[in-house]
């Protein structure tokens, strides 16, 4: 199958690479890119374990085409923290048990944060509605809906009232790898 | 609303009050995971890997006429396709189940049911694997097909598995508990004896990670390296060491992050073993990871239990006894995931919370076209079947005699002073104190008021439900004498490791996916050595790791690992004590524990901590006789007897007259683990299981038409709660410590599966009173309230 060029931001860096254009940029994120905190859980856009956000607004990268994303800005689960500072939603999930297995948590979180973006105190049914377009097998919600709301509580993040986490993130947390002319295998 | 739980202060917000032991803390976990760094299998890369992808069963039931993988082969891609031909040849076609069936690995004979596994493609990537699928031409001439359980003993039913020899019928198996005769007499002078079908619908875990393997075999050590999303990865290391005859040394299971396991992934799936021989094929590492249909499709359902419940009691509501015929449908191959002595799980546990007279039940299970499964979904092996049946029939009961169902309940629990408890099929409960927990629920709901409200609202013809549920588990499987999985007995090792420097390393014999492993069993050895838990790294899910033992399912990993992880805290506890009674320069007799330290009886100024004491273990002086060095040690514990959490439940529902749509308002769910390691931790796994009930009740199920198509094989039609449909829990707790454990821990993690469907469903059968109805069966969809409302309530198959 011939293959197209695309590039895109991705967490503030540059991408490009050549890809078949039925690729889809849940794949493109995590096999081409290593990306590997999006995640994808059905076959059929109901679970939004993929969810990323396309230039602020969340979306289910496992509908998404990467060739579609060409051009635009994306902001993966990776690009959360920002220069070894917990993003508040990420601190939040920490502080209300808004997680167990992990595997819901990166696309609950990115739409946590656009949902913040847009309405920085919302209300519990506020964030239920944003998020019910995503499915968590192990919390209930309950603690999920708690964890955004610390982070609304707490706009400045982790730095302010909370201890740092122990694992420092280093800067190539964020970057990614260099794809530029890689062969996606597709 | 009322919330007695209360949740404690947040110690990494630097409160004074942080425990060292047990309490809230936050989780080890969650660094990696919040930073899209947790490592999980479809996230390895191996160099030089390849991809492989499974053609399935379009049909239930049919015999295989031929394959053709010609096309698929010329695929400038495709490195290999393997039919099972293929297999038969390596002695791989057909695999034994954990219930000592087999499970073919690919069809050689004929398709059992829709989803099965027909050929694997490896290729370069995934979608040149998927692309080669449809290159292969298969034939097939169908047969008619097994759907419902009822007709599966018909004489004119076909046979399904016509590969086991002597076989003449679809039944697989009849087991009973109890007394039948003492039952049958009770039943016979009883003043009321209530009976109902009660059907318990197939449904599915639906891990939000679905099932996958990375297969590495290495030709030239010989080695095999699977990295698996197993819940019991010694389990697995055993099995295939049988099925594919390498030997175990040689064969290393890898059980890395697991996106939720729930009964899911106990198992071992063709995929597995399909990656491994293609890994072997090949001679490259091979990854399989299935996609969400065929997760749900063909890997292992739940439930699927059609029970004739009956009921006696005597006029004023004293509950003699219980009797109940289970047919079972097991699908095509029996792969159900249970002990071998126990081919339905512990379904015998239905007397749930009652002191009763006399019980009997018999379960029959058949095959069916259908996939295999049976236990899965955090069913604490057949216990959601059991106290769904009992938690159905007092409350029918209680309908019958008019009687309150929290009263009726009440009247008849096991009281506080009864235990360790004999029940009449075989258990012995070992603490309970259940009608303290009964009035915190009610206290917490506002009972009294609740159905104050409700007869309001029953005079303006509104629905509104309250249902009551009280159930009591069966979890921590078990003593090894009674207890085993294909002959390996149920026992869990631990290793502790105290570093010279007084941090620790401790090794797990089970495998979290989700449930928090890594920070509560930090915090079992926090408090029994007083290391802080930060300083406690914990290793669970690769076998040349960690000790021997049989993985995380049945909430078996704090009752039986977590006692485990006591005993080897406490053994080295003991180690320490004779180091620094040599390094004080006293007797071992004459020094007392303080958390964290000895020190002398009388003179508290003169101890050693634990990390003194590590360092000297490792250092120069001289240790007392018959202590060799360093602070670590082993041990694998064997369980007395299983725990018994139990726990009280209220739901209320609203029921939208016109439509039949059901709304959980509220859930107060109190429950009782006995002692309690981390609140936080259980409480999250209390809201999980909530909310599996209400799936379960209001919406999942895995349905077949009568060609024996798969109707819930998508989330399209198999309904998972958001957080739209999900009330925000009211938990609360009380805590009756198991006398047996190390730590009086019980338990907890499937108990609110286990508990929420009845409670639920009882508040609908209470919402819908008005229109005579006594019981209708899940999922209570609003097309199926509806039809209860309208006198036509049906079974879901």
């Amino acid at each position: 199958m011939s293959s197209m060029q695309i590039s895109m931001t991705v967490n503030g860096n540059e991408v490009a690479s050549d890809i078949e254009p039925r690729v889809l940029l849940v794949h493109y994120i995590r096999e081409v890119l290593g990306l590997t905190g999006t995640h994808w859980g059905c076959d059929t856009t109901n679970c939004g374990t993929c969810v990323v956000l396309m230039d602020g607004q969340p979306v289910k990268s496992c509908t998404v085409l990467a060739a579609m994303a060409a051009g635009h800005d994306i902001r993966t689960v990776e690009g959360l923290a920002t220069a070894g500072t917990l993003d508040p939603v990420q601190q939040g999930f920490m502080e209300e048990h808004g997680l167990q297995c992990g595997f819901c948590t990166p696309g609950m979180m990115l739409t946590a944060r656009a949902l913040l973006d847009k309405n920085p105190h919302p209300d519990d049914t506020e964030i239920r509605k944003a998020i019910s377009g995503q499915i968590c097998r192990c919390t209930g919600y309950a603690t999920i809906v708690r964890s955004v709301q610390w982070a609304a509580a707490h706009p400045a993040g982790a730095a302010a009232d909370v201890a740092a986490p122990d694992e420092v993130i280093e800067g190539t947390d964020t970057a990614v790898p260099d794809v530029a002319d890689t062969e996606v295998k597709a | 609303m009322t919330v007695i739980h209360d949740r404690p202060g947040n110690p990494a917000a630097g409160d004074a009050d942080r425990p060292i032991g047990y309490g809230r803390i936050q989780r080890k976990e969650d660094p990696r995971f919040v930073r899209g760094k947790g490592h999980y299998v479809d996230d390895i890369v191996l160099p030089g890997m390849l991809h492989g992808a499974i053609l399935r069963a379009p049909v239930a039931h049919a015999r295989l006429v031929s394959i053709d993988t010609t096309n698929a082969l010329a695929h400038p891609k495709v490195l290999a396709v393997i039919t099972g031909k293929d297999l038969l040849a390596l002695n791989l076609a057909w695999a034994p189940t954990l219930s000592a069936d087999v499970q073919a690995v690919l069809v050689t004979d004929k398709v059992r049911f829709q989803g099965q596994e027909v050929a694997f493609v490896v290729a370069e990537n995934r979608y040149a694997a998927r692309d080669a699928l449809e290159l292969i031409d298969v034939e097939y001439d169908l047969l008619p097909p097994v759907i419902d359980a009822r007709k599966a003993l018909d004489p004119d039913a076909p046979l399904i598995r016509d590969d086991l020899e002597g076989r003449t019928d679809n039944r697989i198996f009849d087991w009973e508990m109890g007394d039948e005769a003492e039952t049958e007499a009770v039943f016979a002078a009883a003043d009321v004896v209530v009976a109902q079908e009660v059907v318990y619908p197939r449904v599915h875990p639906a891990p939000m990670e679905t099932c996958g393997a990375v297969a590495d075999f290495d030709a030239v050590s010989g080695k095999l390296t699977l990295y698996e999303t197993t819940q019991a990865p010694h389990a697995h290391r055993t099995l295939f060491a049988i099925v594919a005859g390498i030997p175990e040394h040689k064969i290393r299971i890898v059980s890395p992050d697991i996106g939720g396991g729930f009964g899911n992934k106990v198992g071992i799936y063709p995929g597995y073993i399909l990656a491994v021989v293609g890994s072997i094929v090949t001679g490259k590492p091979v990854k399989w990871v299935e996609d969400r249909s065929e997760n749900l499709m063909s890997t292992s359902f739940a439930r699927d239990y059609i029970m004739q419940g009956e009921i006696a009691a005597t006029k004023d509501g004293k509950i003699l006894a219980l009797r109940t015929s289970v047919l079972a449908d097991h699908g095509a191959f029996n792969a159900t995931a249970q002990p071998t002595k126990n081919p339905a799980g512990f379904f015998s546990i239905f007397t749930g919370s009652y002191d009763l007279k006399a019980a009997f039940c018999k379960v029959r299970g058949v095959y069916t076209n259908k996939a295999p499964g049976g236990v899965a979904y955090a069913c604490s092996f057949r216990v959601t079947e059991a106290v769904y049946l009992v938690e159905r029939m007092v409350d029918i009961l209680a309908r019958k005699l008019d009687m309150d169902p929290a009263e009726l309940r009440l009247k008849n629990f096991i009281r506080p002073e009864q235990f360790p408890y004999a029940n009449k099929t075989g258990w012995v409960y070992d603490s309970g104190n259940y009608e303290e927990a009964m009035r915190l629920s009610m206290k917490m709901a506002g009972y009294e008021e609740l159905r104050r409200e409700q007869a309001e609202k029953r005079e303006r013809g509104e629905l509104m439900g309250i249902g009551v549920a009280f159930f009591t588990e069966v979890v921590g499987a078990g003593p090894r004498k009674h207890f085993d999985i294909v002959g390996l007995g149920m026992a869990d090792g631990a290793e502790l490791r105290v570093h010279p420097t007084g941090k620790a390393v401790v090794r797990l014999s089970v495998q979290s996916q989700g449930q928090g492993h890594e920070t509560t069993f930090a915090q079992i050895v926090a408090e029994e050595l007083g290391i802080p838990p930060e300083n406690i790294d914990v290793v669970h899910g690769d076998t040349d790791q960690t000790p021997f033992g049989l993985g995380t399912y049945g909430s078996r990993s704090t009752p039986v690992s977590g006692g485990a992880v006591a005993l080897v805290a406490r053994k080295v506890r003991e180690k320490a004590k004779l180091i620094a009674a040599a390094m004080l320069e006293t007797r071992p007799e004459d020094l007392e524990w303080e958390k964290g330290r000895w020190f002398v009886k009388g003179d508290p100024g003169a101890g050693k901590t634990i990390e003194e004491i590590a360092m000297a273990a490792h250092g120069t002086m001289t240790l007392p006789e018959g202590i060799d060095g360093n602070l670590d040690a082993e041990v694998t514990y064997d369980p007395p007897n299983l725990t018994f959490p139990f726990g009280a439940y209220i739901c209320v529902v609203d029921i939208d007259a016109g439509t039949g749509h059901v709304k959980v308002r509220r859930f107060i769910a109190v429950d009782d683990c006995g002692t309690r390691i981390n609140p936080m931790i259980i409480e999250g796994q209390v809201h999980g299981g909530l909310t599996d009930g209400v799936g379960m009740a209001l919406m999942e199920i895995i349905e077949f038409d009568e060609a024996g198509n798969c109707l819930g094989g998508s989330f399209m039609d198999y309904l998972i709660p958001t957080a739209m449909e999900v009330p925000d829990w009211e938990t609360g707790f009380t805590v009756t410590p198991s006398p047996h454990h190390p730590i009086g821990a019980k338990g907890i993690g499937e108990s609110a599966t286990v508990g929420s469907p009845p409670a639920i469903v009882n508040a609908i059968v209470d919402a819908l009173a008005p229109f005579g109805v006594v019981h209708m069966d899940m999922p209570c969809t609003p097309a199926r309230v509806w039809e209860a409302m309208q006198g036509r309530p049906r079974p879901p198959i």
